[in-house]
């Protein structure tokens, strides 16, 4: 355990050593900076900015500062909000955003596994093609179209939820956590049939059927753990991408969270605010990875932690 | 008077039949709906169990026989198949009509399954422990912890030492002979009146599969069950019945009692299946006399090991064998025991940790790209699953066409007349030479694997079980082609190979390897007569004979 823990620690250093470095090097090669903007500003006041934003010294030196920051756990001020600190609204934003991608994949996971599940025991049929087709659906419909479309008709026609915010009014995180979980629901979804679908062929389901077991005790008992290996696998990129991806809807749904943020940085040129969000997805996407192979340890007897590595 | 005594005598005789008769199938038919229509599996059978006895399913693949017995456990998917008519009663239950909910009361309770492969059958999800016990937990009001006791007591009944902590294992930590013992112990753990056993030695070496016949032969008599006995294998077949149907293509052509079925076979069928078990020893016509001329192959002192993480498996340990030109050496022992890595060797798909291997003069693991790929054309190997070792995508012709051209062998204008030469060489129709590998079947498939493997005229074939997944009919034909061909081609071979009976068929030679060891290597006759290896003694007399 230790050293599956360990190992993966290694591999995942120089990666992310590398996402910051090509990180930093790309959003310095991309025109215009931080203080371009469309007022006419005196060239006095852009060098005082430069320098007080350590933006004057050769680009290796910036390179190395930041490094050094960095390792003390100093992500820098933001360029954009003056007196604001990365740390502080990587802390403000990210806590939403997570409750957000929890509460999706959430509903992701139900809709998903019943679907597919549903759908794998009658392969075929009605009962696999309706489901289906709305996976495809789901996988098939953006999320800027699937969020104003439920609000629509949820918050306008209907009147039955709040179309915006979080946390202000009660029920207005049930739109939001539909429209980012559908998608994943939909991928998982179909998963869940492949998997399901494979398993069930397998002999051993014969040998439980053979036992007098009913259908629902044979998938339940026999045949989930397998079937929802793929889902598994999918699960650690999933959720992360899910908090990468959350910036559509919060923007749609005018909620403050880590999405919002990460995409006006990339607009204000905000390099230490890209960097920040970016070494920590970078850092989610690693750990997130790591945990569904250990899940899927876990769920398999016949995997070890040695043998994943 | 006497019409009365009669009258009464019939009664007592349908008396007792009706209490010793535990199943009645009669008239069954099953078909299966495919792409090309309809496909009748089962026509028409009718059969009886008697209570304790052991009766015995004998036919090819596509006979019918297991889709028969899983169609009385209800297992057989509705659709594509369809039970067309027929009744199978069991304790006055009709097996085929029965609603959902009595049949789950049945199977697993009154009628258990044994299956095949003991790899698949089990759940490597769950602990063996806990599938054991998962019938009698179904089917009856005991508590786990009284279920856990029984599975104990059967566990060691069935062979399994320290059952207790084999209790808590996964099927993948143990043996595939132990596998078969738990998968005997869920089916035995309800104590039903019938046990169906659907080829549950075919996966099995052939000591565990004297070990497990033994078992399931005891633990038959001592609890008086009836078994159903399905298999392809007729020495296993007349080891193990009392009754014996012989089927062909879903119709039962031959039943009675086993000794007679298999001593005087009535239908023409019988007889063929009878005659393809090679029993005999090679046919004088195709004996090779050793010449004194320098061998063509020789390998000398050769070890091969696996590196695992924590320590090294030794698969080949300090073996070395020669073989003259127009030899055939069979090379035969039980999984494991290193006679295929040896064989990958000869071809360089493995390297070999110590040793030579000489092709002629050449020493294999010293040459260069360039010098290798010439000396891999001169060895060349025939693999045991036909549907697994050709490109569904490439037609025969292309199949066949490709080696010529890697090695460039004819030219382009000759390529078309010398595949259509091999594929009538092989007894293949040259008009099928635009078929692609799925509309052909098993033993057509294993002949073009065969004319692959004679397209670049090597000099030393290597069969790696090549008839092992073939029934026996076509397993005696394809034994025949390649007798044939090695004497016209005058084609050396090392034909690898589980089958005792096989070997001593085809082989000049025999090697007997155990443990990464030649244990034991004379001429085959001699060895099978009079071995001298107490493990070759072993695995002969595992050896089911009549």
């Amino acid at each position: 355990m230790i050293r599956f823990f360990l190992s993966r620690l290694l591999q995942a250093m120089p990666v992310i050593f590398i996402v910051i470095t090509a990180t930093f090097f790309l959003i310095r090669s991309a025109p215009g900076g931080p203080f371009d903007a469309d007022k006419v500003v005196s060239q006095e006041v852009i060098e005082r900015l430069n320098e007080r934003y350590n933006l004057d010294a050769p680009i290796h030196q910036q390179y190395f500062d930041y490094l050094s920051h960095l390792i003390r756990g100093d992500f820098g001020p933001s360029f954009r909000y003056t007196n604001r600190s990365v740390t502080e609204m990587i802390g403000a934003g990210l806590p939403i955003t997570f409750e957000l991608a929890i509460y999706a994949i959430m509903i992701a996971l139900i809709i998903g596994i019943s679907a597919g599940m549903l759908a794998a025991v009658r392969p075929n049929t009605a009962q696999d093609y309706i489901p289906m087709s709305l996976a495809m659906t789901g996988i098939c419909m953006p999320s800027f179209l699937l969020g104003p479309l439920l609000v629509l008709v949820f918050g306008i026609w209907l009147q039955w939820l709040p179309v915006s915010g979080w946390g202000y009014s009660p029920g207005d995180k049930i739109l939001p956590a539909i429209t980012l979980g559908s998608t994943y629901a939909a991928y998982i979804a179909r998963l869940t049939r492949g998997g399901m679908l494979e398993v069930l062929n397998q002999d051993y389901i014969r040998t439980a059927k053979a036992k007098g077991l009913s259908t629902s005790k044979i998938i339940f008992k026999h045949a989930l753990r397998g079937g929802l290996a793929p889902v598994v696998a999918f699960l650690g990129p999933a959720i992360a991408g899910l908090l990468a991806g959350s910036f559509v809807v919060e923007t749609i749904f005018q909620i403050p969270g880590l999405g919002r943020f990460y995409v006006q940085a990339a607009f204000n040129r905000d390099y230490t605010m890209i960097m920040g969000t970016t070494i920590l997805l970078s850092c989610l996407i690693v750990f997130l990875n790591m945990l569904s192979d250990l899940l899927a340890v876990w769920l398999n007897p016949r995997l070890t932690l040695d043998a994943k590595h | 008077m006497v019409f009365e005594t009669r009258s009464i005598l019939a009664q007592l005789a349908t008396d007792t039949r009706d209490i010793m008769e535990l199943l009645n199938v009669n008239n069954l038919s099953i078909a299966f709906d495919t792409r090309d229509g309809k496909t009748q599996a089962v026509d028409n059978i009718s059969f009886n169990v008697q209570q304790g006895e052991t009766l015995g399913i004998v036919g090819e693949s596509g006979s019918g026989k297991s889709v028969s017995c899983y169609a009385l456990m209800g297992l057989i998917d509705k659709p594509p198949g369809h039970i067309e008519r027929g009744k199978a009663l069991f304790h006055n239950v009709d097996l085929l009509s029965a609603d959902e909910k009595t049949m789950r009361g049945i199977r697993g309770k009154r009628i258990s399954m044994i299956f095949q492969d003991p790899m698949t059958a089990l759940n490597p999800y769950l602990s063996v422990g806990a599938q054991i016990i998962e019938p009698l937990l179904l089917h009856e009001d005991v508590s786990r912890n009284l279920a856990k006791q029984k599975a104990l007591t059967l566990l060691e009944e069935v062979g399994i030492n320290d059952a207790a902590s084999r209790y808590y294992q996964y099927p993948h930590e143990l043996s595939g002979g132990m596998r078969q013992r738990v998968v005997i112990a869920m089916a035995l753990i309800t104590e039903p009146e019938l046990l169906i056993a659907d080829e549950p030695t075919t996966a099995l070496d052939v000591t565990i599969q004297a070990q497990i016949l033994e078992l399931i032969k005891d633990l038959q008599q001592r609890r008086n069950i009836a078994v159903i006995f399905i298999s392809h294998d007729l020495d296993v077949i007349r080891y193990m019945t009392d009754r014996t149907l012989v089927m062909e293509q879903g119709r039962i052509v031959e039943h009675g009692q086993s000794q007679t079925v298999f001593n005087s076979p009535n239908h023409s069928y019988t007889k063929k299946l009878l005659a393809s078990i090679p029993q005999q020893a090679k046919p004088v016509k195709f004996k090779y006399t050793p010449k004194k001329n320098s061998p063509l192959l020789s390998v000398n002192n050769v070890s091969i090991s696996y590196a695992d993480r924590s320590s090294r498996f030794q698969a080949v340990n300090n073996v070395s064998l020669k073989l003259a030109k127009g030899e055939i050496l069979g090379l035969v022992g039980e999984s494991g025991c290193g006679k295929t890595t040896l064989s990958q060797s000869i071809v360089k798909l493995i390297n070999i940790d110590r040793g030579e291997i000489l092709l002629g003069e050449l020493s294999l693991h010293k040459l260069n790209t360039s010098e290798l790929k010439q000396a891999r054309k001169n060895v060349q190997m025939i693999f045991q699953d036909p549907y697994a070792s050709l490109n569904p995508r490439m037609t025969v012709f292309n199949t066949l066409a490709e080696p010529l051209k890697i090695h460039r062998l004819a030219e382009s204008s000759d390529i078309k007349k010398k595949v259509l030469n091999l594929m009538a060489d092989v007894g293949l129709d040259p008009c099928w030479a635009n078929k692609y590998p799925h509309e052909f079947s098993g033993g057509q498939r294993q002949r073009i694997a065969i004319a692959r493997a004679l397209a670049v005229e090597p000099q030393l074939i290597i069969a790696d079980e090549p008839v092992s997944a073939l029934d026996v009919t076509i397993q005696a034909q394809i034994l025949e082609l390649l007798l044939t061909l090695c004497q016209q081609r005058q084609l050396t071979m090392i034909f690898i190979s589980h089958d005792l009976a096989v070997v001593r068929y085809i082989a000049d030679r025999t090697a007997v390897m155990n443990q990464g060891k030649i244990v034991e290597l004379n001429a085959t006759e001699t060895l099978y007569q009079e071995p001298t290896h107490s493990y070759t003694q072993q695995l002969l007399s595992a050896k089911l004979s009549g």
